[in-house]
């Protein structure tokens, strides 16, 4: 399941621990002078009482405690429910810096949906030779079923979570497209009112672009995306989730209480008079767009997996006859697959006609025998990952590795080369962390979130920024010692 | 709003109520002894279990060896005891995320807050000495809900049925407290006048915490034909049969109205409701009161088997 912010791409950075790599620091310049970003913050907080972060942190962690922004880990019955550690020191992103980056997002999200709609219609990047038939052949992610229909409003990614890492001033690369059902959003917006309860003088010297209206927003994305058989004033939306014991529960169920919709579980839907209806204490009522989070597989039983509970029978016919509108689209798994991401500065390409504004992490496919070769040569530096792996499952991690492992590893490559990528030991960028010693510096990444709908591509300014919080870590995963940060983009 | 939904939320002030009920008996159960030799007792605590339907539970668990320590840490807290306070409080809880959407942030964390400090209070075996602490805890806390609930939920169907949850609930309560102590009520089987009645019946008045307004309205006059006809009839006492039905058919009336049609439950409430108006307590003596409750018992039972169905708890 690609389900949980937490645990997702922060996988596929899975690097381990390299203490031997810096990272750009972006807080602090080599000869230790402030950078512009955090310039108004670091005044402010040279000016605290000492002491006054430990103790907020104290306080942050009760009141999360008591608001339940918990995540669930599976198969864990006495720690059901475990916080992420949240760090008070905010990640700084300059407006320049912002309005660069979301040019690129929008440029890019702009291609994942011009690309979904080819492959599931002429597929005319396929005949024009930029992206191998193979690919698309035998891909799981591929839905048969999504082949020759539009989605409503010709949306296939409604909420588009791109993860990005940074090397260098102005070197931020996307490492990982989330297309299918990207979380972490309500930490997001948690991570600020968090901040603003705890520091509000902090809020009035640095000015800082408001994240707060991401569920209004998203409202009104889905409710502008509502399908053909919708006739009335108001989509009714609903949040489907798999249910109170997923592991991202309270995002589903913060995100439907933010927009005014119903949380609604597989077993309160079923198909009836050609809609998709929730058995509400009235009767029956038809829903317009449901925005699910539940991954395809679990999406219908009778189109995908028959054992699923988590679906409603029929939705796929339902959807298809233009019933009722899904978010995000099934079937987009296919375009943040690791091997076609390999290919995203040509897909971009292809479908705006303009250069890629933001660079992909270098990749290998060793189902090319050239860097087949070089990577057997590299292994030792190298990450390998599975293309369709997830999970942080079946990778390699050169530099963390022995002799031994490598060896082991490579045998596997060479019997399945197509099945692997691999790409260079990133040092990721740090931003401070409070720790007992004072503030030391962190590897972070980003995911902005990204809203599209048919009146435009709207991306909220900041994201999630995740931190491995072990010195010397480039494991931002939740579940390995990773927490969040309140994300800014300073105000012009 | 979903069927779903009013399920949770139905039981989610079910449980709150049955949790904050168990307390308040535990507390009776608890002075009773404090006053009586060890056999009458243990037959308290007896009738403690008995009146929350959980003597053959505990016989499973600690066999005829009924102690209050023993007792009240089986209905507190006991992992073996499904409807332990304990239990109540994580189904509250479970219920309280589930219907997340329906409720205000400060009626969830009031919930939220209440299992993570019971859960702490509860963590070990309660000892005689902590226990007017952890009981004073879980009234405290079931208070802090209700006063969340009246302060800032909207008053809509998700409210309704929390009411009907509620009342249901107490009704049930109220009712079984008076099954069991029946007898105790009934002047012929007692020697009247004496200061065991006394404590006898203050003591069923304190398990539904009526001791000080019973006490009130009859300056201080101790009589069972008054004490049953306060706890069936009295409007003014909330924790009365009559004044829980006059809130259920509140409720319903408010759902019928906004929902534009009524069902087969308000039928069944509005005979109900309408008997119990109609009545006095010396035509439920001439009945029988122990019949008049095992009827009362049913048809509350009946009704809420049909909101639930009427209004799609359940597919």
């Amino acid at each position: 399941m690609k389900q949980n912010a937490a645990q997702s791409s922060g996988q596929s950075q899975s690097q381990g621990q390299s203490s031997s790599i810096p990272g750009y620091d972006e807080m602090l310049e080599a000869d230790g002078s402030v950078r512009p970003a955090y310039a108004g913050y670091k005044q402010w907080l040279d000016a605290q009482a000492p002491g006054l972060l430990k103790r907020k942190g104290i306080e942050a962690e009760a009141f999360f405690r008591r608001t339940g922004i918990t995540f669930n880990v599976y198969g864990a019955a006495d720690a059901e429910e475990r916080l992420i550690p949240f760090d008070s020191v905010p990640r700084i992103i300059t407006a320049q810096q912002w309005r660069k980056l979301s040019r690129g997002i929008d440029q890019r999200v702009r291609a994942l949906n011009a690309f979904l709609h080819d492959l599931y219609h002429r597929q005319e990047i396929v005949r024009a030779g930029r992206v191998p038939e193979r690919l698309l052949r035998d891909n799981a992610a591929y839905l048969a079923q999504m082949a020759g229909f539009t989605p409503p409003g010709g949306v296939y990614t409604h909420i588009v979570g791109v993860d990005l890492v940074r090397t260098g001033e102005d070197d931020f690369m996307v490492l990982e497209d989330n297309a299918r059902t990207p979380s972490g959003v309500s930490y997001m917006l948690e991570n600020r009112e968090t901040m603003m309860a705890m520091f509000p003088e902090l809020f009035t010297r640095v000015r800082v672009r408001d994240v707060s209206d991401y569920p209004r927003r998203l409202a009104r994305s889905l409710a502008a995306c509502a399908p053909p058989a919708f006739s009335g004033d108001k989509p009714t939306v609903a949040v489907l989730t798999p249910g109170i014991h997923n592991s991202a529960y309270y995002e589903h169920a913060f995100l439907a209480d933010q927009m005014g919709a119903e949380l609604v579980e597989g077993s309160d839907l079923k198909v009836t008079g050609g809609r998709v209806a929730m058995r509400t204490t009235r009767g029956w009522q038809p829903v317009d767009v449901i925005y699910r989070r539940v991954d395809d597989e679990y999406l219908d039983p009778l189109s995908f997996n028959p054992n699923s509970v988590l679906g409603v029978a029929g939705i796929m016919d339902v959807y298809r006859a233009g019933g009722i509108t899904i978010a995000n689209a099934p079937g987009t798994g296919i375009s943040d697959d690791k091997a076609i991401y390999s290919f995203m500065p040509e897909i971009v390409e292809f479908y705006t006609g303009e250069k890629p504004i933001l660079a992909n992490v270098p990749t290998w496919r060793c189902s090319e025998p050239d860097a087949l070769a070089y990577v057997m040569e590299h292994l030792a530096e190298l990450v390998v990952k599975e293309v369709h792996g997830s999970g942080g499952y079946g990778m390699l991690i050169g530099p963390t590795s022995s002799k031994k492992e490598i060896a082991a590893f490579s045998a596997k490559l060479l019997a399945r080369p197509d099945n692997y990528i691999a790409q260079p030991t990133l040092a990721l960028s740090t931003v401070p962390i409070f720790t007992k010693a004072g503030l030391a510096p962190r590897h972070v990444d980003l995911r902005p979130y990204v809203l599209v709908s048919p009146h435009g591509i709207d991306i909220t300014p900041g994201g999630l920024t995740r931190v491995a919080l072990k010195k010397g870590s480039l494991v931002v995963n939740s579940s390995q010692g990773g927490g969040t940060k309140d994300s800014w983009v300073l105000d012009d | 709003m979903l069927g779903r939904s009013a399920n949770g939320i139905f039981w989610l002030f079910r449980y709150l109520e049955r949790a904050e009920n168990t307390a308040r008996l535990i507390e009776a159960g608890f002075r009773m002894a404090l006053t009586r030799d060890s056999g009458a007792a243990g037959e308290e605590w007896g009738s403690v279990l008995t009146t929350l339907g959980m003597r053959a539970a505990y016989a499973a668990r600690h066999g005829d060896d009924v102690t209050g320590h023993q007792v009240f840490n089986f209905l507190l807290r006991d992992r073996d005891n499904p409807a332990s306070v304990l239990a109540m409080i994580e189904l509250a809880r479970t219920n309280a995320r589930m219907v997340r959407t329906g409720i205000t942030r400060e009626v969830w964390e009031s919930v939220n807050e209440s299992w993570m400090i019971l859960r702490d209070l509860l963590a070990r075996p309660v000892a005689e000495t902590r226990l007017g602490l952890v009981l004073d805890a879980i009234r405290r806390q079931a208070t802090l809900v209700r006063g969340a609930m009246e302060g800032t939920m909207l008053r809509n169907d998700i409210y309704d049925f929390a009411g009907i949850g509620t009342f249901v609930e107490r009704a049930d309560n109220t009712a079984r407290i008076l099954d069991v102590k029946y007898y105790v009520l009934l002047p012929s089987l007692s020697a009247v006048g004496t200061s065991l009645d006394n404590v006898q019946w203050e003591n069923v008045l304190r398990s539904v915490a009526g001791e000080r307004a019973y006490r009130w309205l009859n300056a201080g006059q101790m009589d069972p034909r008054g004490i049953a006809s306060f706890l069936i009839l009295d409007r003014r006492f909330p924790r009365s049969l009559a004044f829980c039905y006059a809130e259920l058919s509140g409720h319903m009336a408010y759902l019928a109205h906004a929902y534009g049609f009524e069902t087969e439950a308000h039928e069944i409430l509005r005979a109900k409701d309408e008997r119990l108006a109609g009545l006095n307590i010396e035509t439920i003596f001439d009945q029988g009161l122990h019949q008049f409750i095992g009827e009362f018992l049913a048809c509350n039972h009946r009704l809420a088997q049909q909101i639930q169905r009427d209004y799609r708890f359940v597919e």
